[in-house]
């Protein structure tokens, strides 16, 4: 599955996420920060684990387990889109 | 042309909770290269109007008489103005005082008062029991709304839109309403307040956006800048908002211009209807909303264009509006020496 962050949606080096279409604004951690940035570069979710899994101190079940979680509230929020989908 | 410094009479100035635009489009001018260095008169209904107090802003305030006590004895109060300030513009900002404006808009200008309002055919046709004919002639989404005046006309309204239902005031306040007896209460407390008809309107769940926009009477859009209200107040005021990026909005806001041949600054209120992702027009503001200031903020005064377009000049329209700004409206206690209050209070002058 691969992610596509919103063209709306700008992230802040401090981890301010605004959506401009909506006015929303969240706030995210540094592996938050992370993660959004592998989506920007259009990596796959496998990829985004691998990463994480090198860099930080976790083990591959739990890592994806809270990247899936993770990813569900971006989608909640409307600020990613799957492959195909194109809602605003 | 007129010569400058001109003078420039301003309504709206109760900057409280429930906030008119006169202070901001006020603030507007004041920070306008063009009307920097103007009179500014304020008009006020009440004594305890904050904008009268602001002596950085206004200049002089008058009082004025309410609408209800006719347009002879709100002309005869403005030619004694007149007299006094030779006022050159005037700007009125509340919606239940522009029927009377616009119906001595031509008597004014004849006194040499120059203004940029909508039609009385232009003031109806937003009103809110003519809404729904509106959005169908441009196209727009509305929730299914109904103008009632009789208990008998609640009872089959609501029968129509089912609950919970909005019930609107003619001219102000909106209550949602989640069973008949609260729909009654709303009806009896509206009716009295505003008069009838009262609007009952279906409830839609969404995000409410908005926009500050000015037209010039001939279908062209001068300015445009859409927001957000990010907190709501209990009174369901907006205390801070954020400037989005919403083209549907705009376009929407576009076709409503252009539809109505829309002179002068408006509001239009709108919902984001997330699940079924349909913008339903809520309402249009025949004036300035008291967010106005955040347009000014991104690049786009709306109060001086409007000015200027009511002095004749050519104004363009703006083409660019600065995103990441946001407005949070505060509190704050002005200390006014009583005489003051003494004099708008008997004298009308201040």
């Amino acid at each position: 599955m691969t992610l596509k962050l919103k063209k709306s949606i700008a992230v802040s080096d401090s981890g301010f996420l605004f959506n401009a279409a909506t006015g929303d604004s969240f706030t995210t951690n540094e592996t938050g920060i992370d993660i959004l940035q592998l989506i920007k570069e259009g990596k796959e979710i496998d990829e985004i684990v691998e990463y994480i899994v090198a860099n930080y101190n976790t083990s591959p079940p739990n890592c994806e387990k809270d990247i899936l979680e993770f990813i569900s509230l971006l989608k909640q929020w409307h600020l990613v889109d799957t492959e195909g989908d194109s809602t605003p | 042309m007129t010569q400058e410094p001109l003078t420039i009479a301003v309504t709206g100035l109760n900057a409280t909770d429930n906030p008119g635009s006169g202070v901001p489009v006020i603030r507007a001018l004041r920070e306008s290269e063009r009307f920097r260095n103007a009179r500014i008169i304020g008009l006020a209904y009440e004594h305890l109007e904050p904008g009268i107090y602001m002596h950085d802003l206004v200049d002089k305030t008058y009082t004025i008489p309410y609408p209800s006590l006719g347009q002879e004895s709100l002309v005869a109060r403005l030619q004694y103005i007149h007299q006094h300030e030779h006022l050159n513009v005037v700007v009125p900002n509340y919606d239940a005082e522009l029927p009377s404006f616009i119906h001595l808009k031509s008597r004014l200008e004849a006194l040499g008062i120059a203004s940029l309002m909508p039609s009385i055919e232009q003031f109806e046709q937003r009103s809110k029991h003519n809404l729904p004919k509106l959005c169908k002639d441009l196209g727009l989404h509305t929730p299914q709304s109904e103008v009632v005046s009789t208990l008998a006309e609640l009872r089959h309204a609501l029968s129509l839109t089912g609950y919970p239902a909005m019930i609107k005031g003619k001219f102000y306040e909106a209550y949602i309403a989640r069973s008949y007896e609260e729909a009654l209460n709303h009806f009896y407390k509206l009716s009295a307040k505003w008069g009838i008809p009262v609007i009952v309107q279906q409830y839609i769940q969404g995000t409410e956006v908005n926009v500050t926009a000015l037209g010039d009477g001939k279908g062209q859009l001068i300015g445009a800048v859409p927001s957000r209200k990010t907190y709501i107040t209990p009174m369901g005021k907006g205390w801070a908002g954020v400037v989005i990026d919403d083209e549907e909005l705009m376009e929407a806001t576009r076709r409503i211009v252009e539809g109505t041949q829309w002179p002068g600054g408006l509001e239009i209120e709108m919902l984001r209807d997330v699940r079924h992702d349909r913008l339903y027009l809520i309402e249009i503001n025949p004036r300035f909303p008291a967010w106005v200031y955040l347009a000014v903020s991104c690049g786009q005064n709306h109060p001086e264009a409007l000015v200027r377009m009511a002095l004749g000049e050519e104004v363009p329209p703006f083409t660019h509006y600065d995103r990441g700004k946001m407005f949070i409206r505060h509190s704050w206690d002005m200390i006014c020496p009583l005489d003051e209050f003494e004099r708008i209070s008997t004298r009308g002058e201040l």
